[in-house]
């Protein structure tokens, strides 16, 4: 008996660094989301964080309503949920396609080499891309600017036209994401039974139809799961691609202002603590929901593969 | 042209349709890096005449010259993300090794509250703005390591990851096994299951590793005022804006530095900064390409 007192003594010690972290940096910040319905000020006399929230005003739903009533409001979610509707579909046909081609080729040393150079912007942060990105376009010296002024086009100040945003934007996002995803697809592929495409060929099926019906139906169950996954984080975007590439330039914000991005600068450029928090809830909440819902259906399709 | 094909394999046109493609992707993929290796070593004066290209009427190193000349300030912020990164990833792989050999642990009696309390985390959380004021105000994170490294501590993700390659790759019967020799918890943990454990190990510790290098955000929000301890994607980041950032900061002072700053390579330099962070992430992952993608492929398909 008091061997296993003992034990459970020890690895709860084990447990206690990760479980104070969480609750500190996860769980006290969620008390932290009462500031959405409060005036955020500062306690002077001590300010530490709980006299902060307990002696600031309660102004009730006043930060929702107003970051509702904001005509932005609506470009921000429209932005934040169209991008990730696009991408989700078109990285999916990407992915899925490049890693059925890569599967095909029949040197695996080349394959290899492939693999390893589209899988290499996944590793770069968006700052760096963000460079990529300004050589090409920077207005006065960038690669395409000098090409355009060379043949006497007009010169497009990239950094301050939001309509071709949601282009460059997509480019960066299937550029930095496809190598990585094709990667867990080949991955899968690789892991389909093989002799199930020995007795197709041996049946006459061309390749178009083995990829049809048996690596697609293969590789059904992840594909659902991925994309259900997705379809969760929809309200998530990512920020540095939405911060960073356009170099924070407001005169995009019509085509990169999303959610996240939109809590950041309310709570640095604005101190809005409280609008940050408001908008920050939104979203986590809309995204519980998602998830949830993403989850359930998953499970419905294969157990074994549901988040929880 | 004589090797045999394979049975069942495309035919060879279409094959080399296939290569054709994926040369095109995997080129997209990589050329801009080279395009800015290419400026990087670019003279100013070519730059003014022809803009960035491909190729330069002239080349030149003065722009590398001039990172060795600024000295302090870019070194340090370089080396910043060398220590942040070695240390941040120490640190997490502690923190995360034995919370994931708990959870792993099918006997332990809060196996299923303390699972769920960091799985919780995942789907549901504070926020950016209390998380933020929750850092600076409770627990003092600002202008310090600590403050970059504190707040990328955990990762749900890879906790789960951690705790599938011990249920995958470590037997229940070696645990019990070291327990009936009188093994202790943590000597079992760490003499015993790391050991065999190293891959998922490997796995971890690059993705984190890469995380910390990678990061640019956290600084941002808890170091900005202070050039001792930003890291070199922080540095990137605010060159972004404020190309003369560097010199701002930089200890030169008087004369030096406005000498300095008259004839300063600003656009070839920025390039030369973002070959410096980008080279060791380029030197190492073609070696830990294996690894990584083991993590992600667990990862993905039990998150």
């Amino acid at each position: 008996m008091k061997g296993k007192t003992k034990k459970t003594l020890l690895l709860t010690t084990m447990v206690l660094p990760g479980a104070i972290w969480f609750f500190l940096l996860r769980y006290v910040p969620m008390v932290g989301m009462a500031l959405a319905f409060k005036d955020y000020k500062v306690y002077i006399k001590d300010p530490s964080f709980w006299n902060n929230l307990h002696f600031s005003k309660w102004v009730g739903f006043k930060n929702f309503k107003f970051l509702f009533s904001s005509t932005d409001t609506g470009k921000i979610i429209r932005n934040t949920v169209g991008y990730n509707v696009v991408w989700i579909i078109l990285g999916l046909v990407l992915s899925v396609g490049m890693a059925i081609i890569l599967n095909e080729i029949t040197r695996k040393r080349v394959a290899k080499v492939y693999q390893t150079l589209m899988f290499f912007p996944y590793f770069l942060s968006w700052v760096v891309a963000s460079y990529f990105v300004l050589a090409f376009l920077d207005p006065t010296r960038g690669l395409i600017t000098s090409w355009q002024m060379k043949n006497g086009m007009d010169v497009i100040n990239w950094y301050h036209e939001p309509k071709y945003w949601p282009v460059i934007l997509t480019i960066c996002n299937i550029w930095k994401n496809t190598g990585y995803s094709c990667i867990l697809y080949l991955a899968a592929i690789t892991g389909i039974d093989t002799t199930q495409y020995e007795a197709a060929a041996i049946d006459g099926a061309t390749k178009w139809q083995q990829i049809k019906h048996i690596t697609l139906p293969n590789l059904r169950p992840m594909i659902c799961i991925l994309l259900i996954m997705n379809v969760g984080k929809i309200f998530n975007a990512d920020f540095g691609l939405f911060y960073s590439v356009p170099l924070n330039s407001g005169s995009l914000f019509p085509a990169t202002q999303v959610i996240d991005t939109y809590v950041y600068r309310t709570l640095t450029a604005t101190s809005n603590i409280g609008m940050s928090t408001a908008a920050g809830m939104f979203q986590q909440l809309v995204g519980f929901v998602c998830i949830m819902i993403a989850n359930r259906v998953v499970s419905k399709i294969d157990a074994d593969s549901s988040l929880f | 042209m004589k090797k045999t094909r394979p049975v069942n394999s495309v035919s060879r046109v279409t094959e080399l349709i296939f290569h054709i493609i994926l040369i095109a992707f995997c080129l997209i993929c990589v050329v801009p890096f080279i395009f800015v290796i290419i400026i990087s070593f670019t003279s100013q004066q070519s730059i003014r005449e022809i803009g960035y290209s491909f190729i330069p009427n002239e080349w030149s190193l003065e722009a590398y010259k001039y990172a060795f000349k600024m000295g302090q300030l870019l070194w340090r912020s370089y080396f910043n993300s060398f220590f942040i990164t070695v240390v941040g990833t120490i640190c997490t792989l502690i923190v995360t090794i034995m919370y994931s050999y708990a959870l792993f642990r099918k006997d332990f009696k809060f196996r299923k509250f303390f699972t769920f309390f960091c799985f919780f985390t995942m789907i549901f959380g504070g926020g950016l703005a209390p998380t933020y004021v929750v850092c600076k105000t409770v627990l003092g994170l600002s202008n310090s390591y600590a403050a970059v490294i504190v707040p990328m501590l955990l990762n749900p993700f890879n906790l789960i990851v951690m705790r599938t390659f011990f249920q995958s790759s470590v037997p229940m019967e070696l645990v019990d096994a070291a327990a009936i020799d009188g093994s202790g918890e943590y000597s079992t943990l760490f003499r015993i299951i790391v050991p065999v454990s190293k891959p998922g190990i490997a796995t971890v510790g690059l993705l984190t590793a890469l995380a910390y290098w990678n990061e640019w955000f956290i600084p941002k929000l808890y170091v900005s005022g202070d050039v001792k301890h930003m890291p070199l994607q922080y540095l990137l980041m605010e060159m972004q804006e404020k190309v003369d950032f560097l010199i701002k900061n930089s200890s030169l002072i008087g004369a030096e530095a406005s000498s300095i700053a008259k004839s300063l390579p600003q656009n070839s330099l920025r390039m030369a900064l973002v070959v410096l962070i980008v080279v060791p992430i380029a030197f190492a992952y073609p070696f830990f390409q294996r690894y990584i993608i083991a993590g992600l492929t667990i990862g993905s398909v039990k998150g």
